[in-house]
């Protein structure tokens, strides 16, 4: 029964989107248009919650929209049904940020029809039961997205992040069509039913692993597919940019299970997991090292997700390369990993975009550079955001050390792959997960550090003030989540246990609910256990044991003197540490070589009062190499071609004289 | 199979691929449309033919489309034009009759090469029906492309359609609103085309495309 309810709810948010364009303009607009998304949301995911942890049987419903002779298809099944709920988790979650965050938007007409549309859009494409109605939600997906990303169209920077987004996502649809057309072959059965029961060969089966990746890659994030990414992600208002980053990128990784381990009927053949594997670790890597680089705020989070794509992708592969082995109870692992990572990351990016936002409104600032100190006017923020940075730097005992530690479990499982290859690739791939895990730490100390400790850098950010209750309701509903994941992470991995299931043959995790003391053990106890309570319950007394013996051995009398004061009592917040200077040795490691960096330092000579200038020029690779002989070509044919629009109607007609002519001389020589 | 039914279908379908052949040559806009003209009326005697053949009495129609239309108003109206126009005397430099006839013999060989093998299935009045008729498409281009006149691109394009009616009425007959809107279409285009005639010759006192190519290239620069 869910199923029609499901539909019916993401009509409503057409519904409230077409009644958004109407009272976008009136004062109490936006908080009704959120509001309405909220209880939809909420609803939804309760639903579906409920389906999957009761009846993970799937459903499937058939309308007469869409093509004539096809219908449209919609079914939930387990895997439909968890990212549904990733996907109304954030689409609740930011609708009651909005319900805060709204009232400072600029143009809300802008936003307000978009939004719900948007979360239609996503829950449709996880519904969606045949190729065509996939398609269409995906379009809508990205087309909604795109709008929202250019809610702000002023900016010269968000116009092009609007252009480059739509290209990209134009490409990512011809990808994910071809991938359908092969999959469906000559028959043309486009509905999913019939492509999981017709027989592939194995060419099919990995033109059609290639096609998705190229298709759900570049609408996830994956290298070098990534450019329009952290680009387009920060030029929407902040619980989009949650939205988008959060969950959108995950309904793309939606795309991909769905077509790679549930329609491919054909085994994908083991270096397919392989390519998936390594791409996956090029993409944390390098993704984090991007986002290391950057100051400011939104843009370094749209690359950090860039990484964690990287990381569930790492999960992915591996599941394919086991699968290709036919070792499907470690595949079952690196499944579960991923969709582990998969619902983590929807919980810690939605929730440090929500808060990135709740800065951008309280200092109007993205710019880390001039941000700092802001833990004592923001405290409750700071809170939130400092948990979702453990988070992310998988820090226990929160949940993203969860699904990064079932991650290495599964590559430690690798050396009973019996291809050489993978037994040489996957440690390497694990190498550049843990220094990429390493890095992310890195990255968020500085992002949490430069923004909220210290003292302001900007006037901004010395007046700003306390974000309002929904936004802060919104954060630590992400905050508990994430505290609750890690610390219960057992219960997760048994409501993933049907996904796992249904992707795997059947093969999942041991049950993890009899365990003693919620602890995870998914092999055997004897070889590899994580329990989050206990670590949160050592933090906790060793914590406060910490504390107790400083406050008693210590001197009670509180003190406060200046900071910094090493010989200048009155420095100014410049020369505190910079959000590029606490960068510098990483890029001097690592973006020498990948980024190309070049430093230049510019010393005024003795006497000259002219303050010193160091230069950092960064040359980004894939753009150098991927992008830029692709533009060049496009641009040198279309100027070759720009020819044929000043011909005369003699020559237009010769022309398809001419073409005429040589066609019919070809079928006449053909036959 | 070879009966005299098909015999005179046959006549009068080549017919319109000789006339088409005849358009090629033709130096003086007179002589041009008077030949257009020959060339509906065998148009409008094919059909008809087809018409009884076939027993299909909404092709009569089509053939009294054909008759009335582009047999009698399109040259009539034509004639007024170009007398309007004062250009009846004008002299079309043609590119020269041998290499035209040769281009056009190449055609007609190509579409009997692409046609017959192609409709391997169909009987033999719409295989032959169908060749004839894309030889009259493929010449009506040929016209359209070897002329330098606005007149002559008219006739060209009209012929051209003459063609696409031949191959409806050969495969069994089209239905009869598709006819009629095709026929409309035809007219609606023959007055656009002359308005523009006019208004071309008042800017550029001359309908002769290549004085216009020039203008078209001073723009460009």
């Amino acid at each position: 029964m869910p199923l029609p309810v499901l539909l019916m709810l993401s009509m409503a948010l057409l519904a409230i989107s077409i009644y958004a364009v109407a009272v976008a303009r009136q004062p109490g607009g936006s908080r009704r248009v959120y509001g309405a998304a909220l209880a939809i949301s909420t609803l939804a995911l309760i639903l579906t919650l409920t389906h999957l942890l009761t009846a993970p049987e799937p459903v499937t419903l058939t309308l007469p929209l869409g093509l004539p002779w096809l219908g449209a298809h919609f079914r939930l099944d387990a895997l439909s049904a968890f990212f549904l709920i990733v996907v109304n988790l954030g689409g609740g979650v930011a609708s009651l940020f909005a319900l805060g965050y709204g009232q400072h938007e600029r143009a809300p007409e802008r936003v307000l029809p978009f939004f719900p549309a948007f979360l239609a859009g996503m829950s449709l494409v996880v519904l969606a039961d045949d190729a065509f109605t996939f398609l269409f939600a995906w379009e809508f997906m990205s087309l909604t997205s795109w709008a929202l990303v250019m809610a702000h169209h002023q900016e010269p920077a968000n116009a092009r992040a609007g252009y480059l987004y739509l290209v990209m996502a134009c490409f990512g649809t011809l990808a994910l069509l071809l991938a359908f057309g092969v999959m469906a072959g000559p028959n043309g059965g486009y509905d999913f039913a019939t492509i999981r029961a017709g027989d592939m060969s194995p060419g099919v089966a990995t033109a059609a692993l290639f096609l998705a990746l190229l298709g759900a890659g570049s609408k996830a994030g994956l290298v070098p597919l990534h450019v329009w990414l952290p680009l387009a992600h920060p030029a929407a208002p902040s619980h989009v940019s949650a939205l988008m980053s959060g969950v959108m990128t995950k309904v793309a990784i939606y795309g991909f299970i769905r077509i790679v381990f549930d329609l491919v009927s054909q085994p994908i053949p083991w270096w397919g997991g392989g390519l998936v594997l390594a791409l996956g670790g090029i993409t944390a890597a390098l993704g984090v090292l991007y986002a290391l680089m950057q100051h400011d705020l939104k843009r370094l989070l749209a690359y950090h997700t860039v990484e964690n794509i990287g990381i569930i992708f790492i999960g992915l592969g591996l599941a394919i390369a086991f699968q290709a082995n036919l070792m499907y109870a470690s595949a079952a692992m690196a499944l579960t990993a991923a969709l582990f990572h998969v619902l983590n990351h929807s919980l810690f990016k939605s929730l440090l975009f929500l808060g990135t936002g709740a800065v951008l409104t309280a200092t109007g600032e993205r710019d880390m550079e001039r941000l700092g100190g802001l833990i004592h006017p923001m405290p409750w923020t700071a809170l939130a955001f400092l948990i979702g940075a453990a988070a992310i730097s998988a820090l226990p005992p929160l949940n993203g050390f969860v699904s990064e530690w079932l991650t290495f479990q599964a590559i430690l499982l690798t050396p009973e792959l019996p291809q050489w290859l993978l037994k040489f690739l996957a440690p390497a791939v694990g190498a550049l997960l843990a220094l990429s895990a390493a890095l992310a730490a890195a990255c968020f100390v500085k992002a949490f550090g430069i923004t909220f400790l210290g003292r302001p850098r900007s006037p901004a950010a010395a007046q700003a003030q306390e974000t309002d209750r929904y936004s802060l309701a919104a954060m630590f509903t992400l905050a508990a989540l994430c505290l609750l994941a890690g610390i219960l992470p057992g219960l997760v991995v048994d409501g993933l246990g049907p996904v796992v299931g249904l992707l795997n043959g059947e093969a999942r995790l041991v049950a993890q609910h009899n365990q003693p003391w919620l602890t995870l053990a998914p092999i055997v106890d004897a070889k590899s256990s994580y329990n989050g309570l206990l670590v949160l319950t050592f933090m906790a007394l060793s914590g406060t044991a910490a504390a107790f013996l400083i406050h008693r051995l210590a001197s009670n009398a509180l003190r406060r003197g200046p900071a910094w004061d090493c010989g200048f009592p009155d420095a100014s917040p410049a020369t505190q540490y910079t959000a590029g200077s606490f960068a510098q040795p990483i890029r001097r490691v690592f973006g020498s070589i990948v980024f190309q960096a070049r430093e230049q330092v510019t010393m005024p000579p003795p006497g000259n009062g002219s303050p010193a200038k160091l230069e950092v020029k960064m040359r980004d690779p894939v753009w150098d190499y991927a992008y830029m002989p692709i533009t060049t070509a496009v641009v040198a044919a279309s100027t070759r071609a720009n020819d044929l629009q000043y011909l005369t109607i003699r020559r237009y007609l010769s022309l398809v004289f001419g073409a005429l002519v040589a066609l019919l001389l070809g079928m006449a020589l053909w036959r | 199979m070879h009966s005299l039914e098909f015999d005179i279908a046959h006549f009068l379908a080549g017919g319109m691929v000789v006339i088409s052949l005849l358009l090629l040559y033709q130096d003086r806009l007179y002589a041009l449309i008077n030949v257009f003209a020959l060339h509906s009326l065998a148009l409008a005697l094919a059909v008809g033919w087809q018409a009884y053949i076939q027993d299909a009495h909404h092709l009569y129609v089509t053939a009294g489309i054909a008759l009335l239309f582009k047999t009698i108003f399109i040259p009539v109206a034509l004639h007024r034009i170009i007398r309007k126009l004062g250009i009846h005397r004008t002299l079309e430099v043609v590119g020269g009759v041998g290499r035209d006839m040769l281009a056009g013999a190449a055609l007609v060989a190509l579409a009997i090469l692409v046609m017959l093998p192609v409709t391997a299935g169909a009987d033999a009045l719409s295989r032959e029906d169908l060749a004839f008729a894309l030889a009259v498409v493929l010449l009506g281009l040929l016209l359209m492309i070897s002329r330098h006149n606005a007149v002559s691109l008219v006739i060209g394009f009209m012929s051209l359609e003459n063609g696409l009616v031949l191959a409806a009425a050969g495969a069994r007959g089209m239905p009869l609103a598709v006819e009629i809107s095709v026929a409309f279409s035809v007219l609606i285009a023959l007055i656009v085309i002359g308005v523009f005639l006019f208004r071309i010759r008042e800017r550029f006192d001359s309908v002769d495309m290549q004085a216009m190519d020039a203008f078209r290239e001073e723009r460009r620069r």
